[in-house]
């Protein structure tokens, strides 16, 4: 197989960043699109921040507005954090794709319409009255480009001998292709995956060729395009990268700190979207031994992976919010029995079943305060897909200083997103070292409750001589571990539960700023809305407004320097995916009025909105410059 | 080396022991302690886990490791703790409500499992922690204090439902009965796989003489059949009654009256567990119950040998993983200072 991409006869325009959206049927090959533009992308040097969207049926019925799949990728030659708000071109395979995603479109934007998807039947499906294509409005409103994907595709294939059904699977490769074309995609990256995953079934992999390679010269031929657009490599910091999406940044973060700490890994879990793809990426590892269990249950998980630490292995536990209810009388456990651990929330859309595919942040008070009885645990809270590999090490390092278990609270956004990530040197990871007692020194009996400076008891473990001591629910005498109800003892250790997690805040960074520290208008924001209010928050400093952000990944304890923080502001923004969550827990600790930009629409922040949103708060300022 | 020998009262903790004066569990604890140093393992090396009631104060007691977990989830904390360390002998202690109500779920896949642990689930059937309401193994119309007009429950059999999850080892005892206690416990331990011994545990404060058919030694005799492998079903006091297989059902004889060849021998190894279960649902008074081991299979995979055993293979095929190699799997690209 030659792996050469052709190059183009045609004029090159230089952009400094694309946003494309392709979206078509669930059973059209959508993500694996997206996927591929995404990491051909990331590969020309180009930085890449993606938003998959699936629809939550598994196989929503073919051609309806509920079975649109999308992928939106945006490229640039500068560094981006977000996905990008309106697309400068869609792809639609078929007309539910069409009428369900066009108003995102910018006006002027590139319309790519799989012109065979658009008949009567597709029309009833889609439920619309006519060929939306039709529509004068988009003429005027757009470039639109009509190709016969699946007949060009049938007629590209048709060699390989392949069953209509069959070829038809190709229109996707054939869709990829004239992408490839129009954005000066290198076809090699793609060539070497359909390869690697199609090298078994030589017919399927010849096809999927033929059909990339036709549609990059459908795009070179027709009289459509008379351009095609380059988009140069980003400035990033030298060093070596790949892409990496948000769970799989992860179970890496966890393989590394498992490695780091001479640890074998336990990771008992539940399927649940999206977290999910955590323990199908784990289970790839078990060379690191790293050992997955499927457990019946949430409760059974959980149970798993304090029995597991226990026995003094890094355990680890993963859900989502319906699973992290479930795991809450164990997580009181947890906190009782003083043992590190790490229990993963990858937030979706709640209430109960809620919106399984669509991405939230409603559950940070109850990773907070979901326990009964006072059980305070560490809150971490990734930002990005590739954040999520420093913050997983950083919850371990932390459970096992301070012999806690630690919650790490990512989202759908993170999860499935991808971005390029700057492998780590080796020696930049931090050592996290796991001690265990080995015998029992000093006078009187063995202490399993006794502290050090960090307030973390001893990780005494089964099978070592002399330490036999008993753990449990019930609460504890400080010291030797054994049940007591003496109303003194229940305060005290209440008090050190809640002391060693505060005491963290000694262990962590202090809260770094994007902007002054001081002036008009403070952004605080955390977890998957970091590129959002990052970039919204920059454009608004560029228009000349007093603003600042602080985007917070340690929420329990926060960084020391918070409070201090928000009181040099005049005001404080709080821009959440819920009706104001830590809003609630900034001005209860710090007793500063904050401000709520809010939304709950399973949807991530647009930047544009937030732009609207914050300068609303300083336009008096701005206004007053002017005067 | 020479290990120092145990005696039951090295595996005393110093903690005073709780229960009601007269409770079964007692005598259970008693026996435990005594067949403990039997079994060769170091206290260091044993682990008791336990959910919540009465019985599962248990590991206070004990001077070895143990969790005291959350109520039905015993099973779960034990998968855990011996999927990463089986070198260590774990015990789960749990009650009638603690592994059939919340737990029903846990303890059936424990078995499913076949973990190598061993489940004593102590059967008083009621409530005793929470102060006497019915249990799912309280007779049908047990007046208790959540059933004042009579439990419309039908109770559920542990044994049957440990072997409809095709469990390897599935055995019964009596509290009173000690000698019996103690032979079925170390029969347990030394099973390769999960084993369940449903114990008779009589609640004296809630629910006494539940079970006295059973625990009484004078009713015993005609109440219970003590089962041994390759021996024929044989009770009574006088040891004059017998069980026979008749087509699919099992019935009573009078040994004078039927043939020696005509009782039913006890199978215990047998992988097929319909006669096992048919034993496991003779119930008082219409049969005697059965005591001993139902059930003893050999050569099952365990869970924690097949969990370590992907880590060895996948390391012997792939090495030990490489975290500098993992991160520069798959695509990657330079960016230039
Ligand atoms: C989640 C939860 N629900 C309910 C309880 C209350 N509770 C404690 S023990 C128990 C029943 C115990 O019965 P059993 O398992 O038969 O044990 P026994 O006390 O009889 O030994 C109940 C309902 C609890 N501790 N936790
Ligand atoms: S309530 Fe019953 S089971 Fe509990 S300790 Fe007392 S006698 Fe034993």
């Amino acid at each position: 197989m030659t792996t050469s991409t052709p190059t183009t006869n045609k004029k090159i325009e230089s952009v400094s960043g694309i946003t494309v959206r392709l979206c078509g049927d669930s059973g059209d090959g959508m993500q694996l699109l997206g996927t591929q533009l995404t990491n051909t992308s990331a590969l020309a040097g180009n930085d890449v921040a993606t938003f998959p969207d699936f629809p939550a049926e598994i196989r929503a019925p073919r051609g309806t507005r509920a079975g649109v799949s999308g992928f939106q990728v945006q490229f640039a030659s500068e560094a981006i954090f977000t996905p990008g708000d309106t697309l400068d071109a869609l792809v639609v395979m078929n007309p539910a794709a069409m009428v369900t995603n066009i108003a995102d479109l910018r006006k002027g934007g590139i319309l790519i319409a799989n012109e065979d998807g658009f008949n009567e039947k597709e029309y009833k499906l889609a439920k619309v009255e006519s060929n939306p294509l039709d529509a004068d409005v988009i003429d005027q409103s757009y470039r639109v480009v009509k190709v016969a994907m699946t007949k060009l595709t049938r007629a590209a294939v048709a060699e390989h001998g392949l069953s209509t059904k069959i070829a038809d699977r190709c229109k996707n490769f054939f869709a990829m292709g004239l992408v490839y074309w129009l954005f000066g995609r290198s076809l090699d990256p793609t060539l070497r995956f359909i390869e690697a995953k199609f090298g078994k079934k030589p017919d399927i992999a010849a096809a999927n060729v033929a059909a990339l390679r036709a549609g990059w010269a459908y795009g070179e031929t027709t009289e459509e395009f008379g351009e095609s657009y380059q988009v140069e490599a980003a400035e990033l910091e030298p060093g070596t990268y790949r892409n990496i999406m948000g769970n799989q940044a992860l179970a890496w973060g966890l393989i590394a700190a498992s490695k780091i700490s001479n640890k074998e890994m336990f990771y008992g879990t539940y399927p649940i979207t999206p977290a999910s793809d955590i323990l199908h990426e784990l289970t790839k590892f078990k060379n690191f031994g790293v050992r997955t269990f499927q457990a019946e249950d949430e409760i059974a998980a959980i149970g798993a992976t304090i029995g597991a630490a226990f026995g003094g292995t890094m355990a680890v536990t993963a859900s989502s919010g319906p699973g992290i209810a479930l795991k809450g009388e164990a997580m009181g456990l947890g906190v009782m029995l003083e043992l590190p651990m790490i229990v993963i929330n990858v937030q979706r859309g709640g209430p109960s079943t809620g919106l399984p595919t669509k991405t939230e942040q409603s559950d940070l008070l109850q990773v907070m305060f979901g326990r009964n009885g006072e059980a305070p645990m560490p809150v971490l809270a990734p930002r990005s897909p590739g954040d999520c590999f420093a913050m997983a090490v950083e919850a371990w390092r932390i459970a096992v200083e301070c012999m806690v278990p630690v919650m790490l609270l990512s989202d759908g956004y993170i999860a499935n997103g991808s971005e390029p990530w700057k492998i780590p040197e080796m020696d930049e990871l931090p050592t996290i070292l796991c001690s265990h007692p080995q015998e029992h020194t000093g006078e009187g009996p063995f202490l399993p409750y006794a502290r050090n400076e960090n307030l973390a008891r001893p990780w005494a473990i089964p099978g070592t001589p002399e330490l036999m001591h008993r753990v449990g629910g019930l609460e504890k005498e400080d010291g030797t571990g054994n049940v007591s109800y003496d109303p003194a003892n229940h305060q005290h250790m209440c008090d050190t539960r809640a002391a060693k997690v505060a005491k963290i805040a000694e262990r962590i960074p202090e809260q770094d700023v994007n902007g002054e520290t001081s002036g008009d208008v403070l952004v605080v924001s955390w977890g998957g809305t970091y590129g959002a209010c990052h970039t919204a928050v920059n454009r608004c400093r560029e228009a000349g407004h007093s603003v600042s952000h602080a985007h917070i990944r340690y929420i329990n304890p926060l960084p020391r320097n918070i409070g201090t923080l928000l009181k040099s502001f005049k005001t404080v923004v709080v821009p959440e995916l819920n009706s104001g969550q830590l809003r609630m827990l900034l001005r209860a600790e710090f007793l500063v009025d904050c401000i709520g930009i809010n939304k709950i629409q399973g949807k991530p922040f647009a930047v544009s909105e937030l732009v609207e949103a914050i300068s609303k708060h300083t336009s008096t300022h701005s206004q007053s410059k002017a005067g | 080396m020479n290990l120092p020998v145990l005696k039951a009262a090295d595996f005393a903790s110093d903690q005073d022991v709780r229960w009601c004066p007269g409770c079964g569990d007692y005598s259970i604890l008693a026996q435990m302690k005594k067949i403990l140093p039997d079994l060769g393992v170091p206290r260091e090396k044993t682990v008791f886990v336990s959910g919540i009631g009465c019985s599962s104060r248990f590991p206070y007691y004990m001077n070895t490791y143990g969790m005291h977990s959350i109520h039905g989830r015993a099973p779960t904390f034990a998968t855990g703790l011996k999927s990463t360390r089986p070198d260590l002998m774990v015990w789960v202690i749990t009650g009638d409500g603690d592994a059939l109500s919340i737990g029903g779920n846990h303890f059936i896949h424990c078995l499913r499992r076949n973990l190598d642990v061993n489940i004593v689930l102590f059967n008083n059937r009621i409530y005793g922690l929470t102060k006497g309401q019915y249990s799912p193994t309280s007779s049908e119309g047990q007046v208790t204090k959540s059933t004042p007009m009579g439990a419309i429950d039908h109770p559920l059999s542990p044994l049957s439902v440990a072997l409809a999850a095709e469990a390897t080892f599935v055995a019964r005892s009596i509290d009173a009965h000690v000698q019996h206690l103690g032979k079925t416990l170390k029969a347990a331990a030394e099973h390769k796989g999960t084993s369940l011994v449903e114990v008779y545990q009589n609640c004296n404060v809630f629910n006494d003489g539940a079970m006295a058919y059973a625990q009484e030694r004078k009713q015993r005799a005609d109440n219970v059949i003590e089962l041994e492998h390759g021996k024929p079903l044989i009770f009574g006091a006088e040891r004059d009654k017998g069980i026979r297989l008749v087509g699919s059902h099992l019935e009573v004889v009078n040994t004078a009256d039927v043939p020696a060849d005509d009782l039913l021998i006890h199978d215990a190894l047998d992988p097929n567990p319909s006669i096992q279960m048919m034993l496991a649902r003779m119930r008082y008074p219409e049969m005697p119950e059965p005591i001993g081991v139902l059930r003893s299979v050999a050569g099952v995979s365990t869970y924690n040998d097949q969990i370590n055993e992907q880590v060895t293979q996948a390391k012997a095929a792939r090495g030990e993983g490489d975290l500098s190699e993992l991160f520069r799997s798959g695509d990657t690209w330079e960016v230039k200072a």
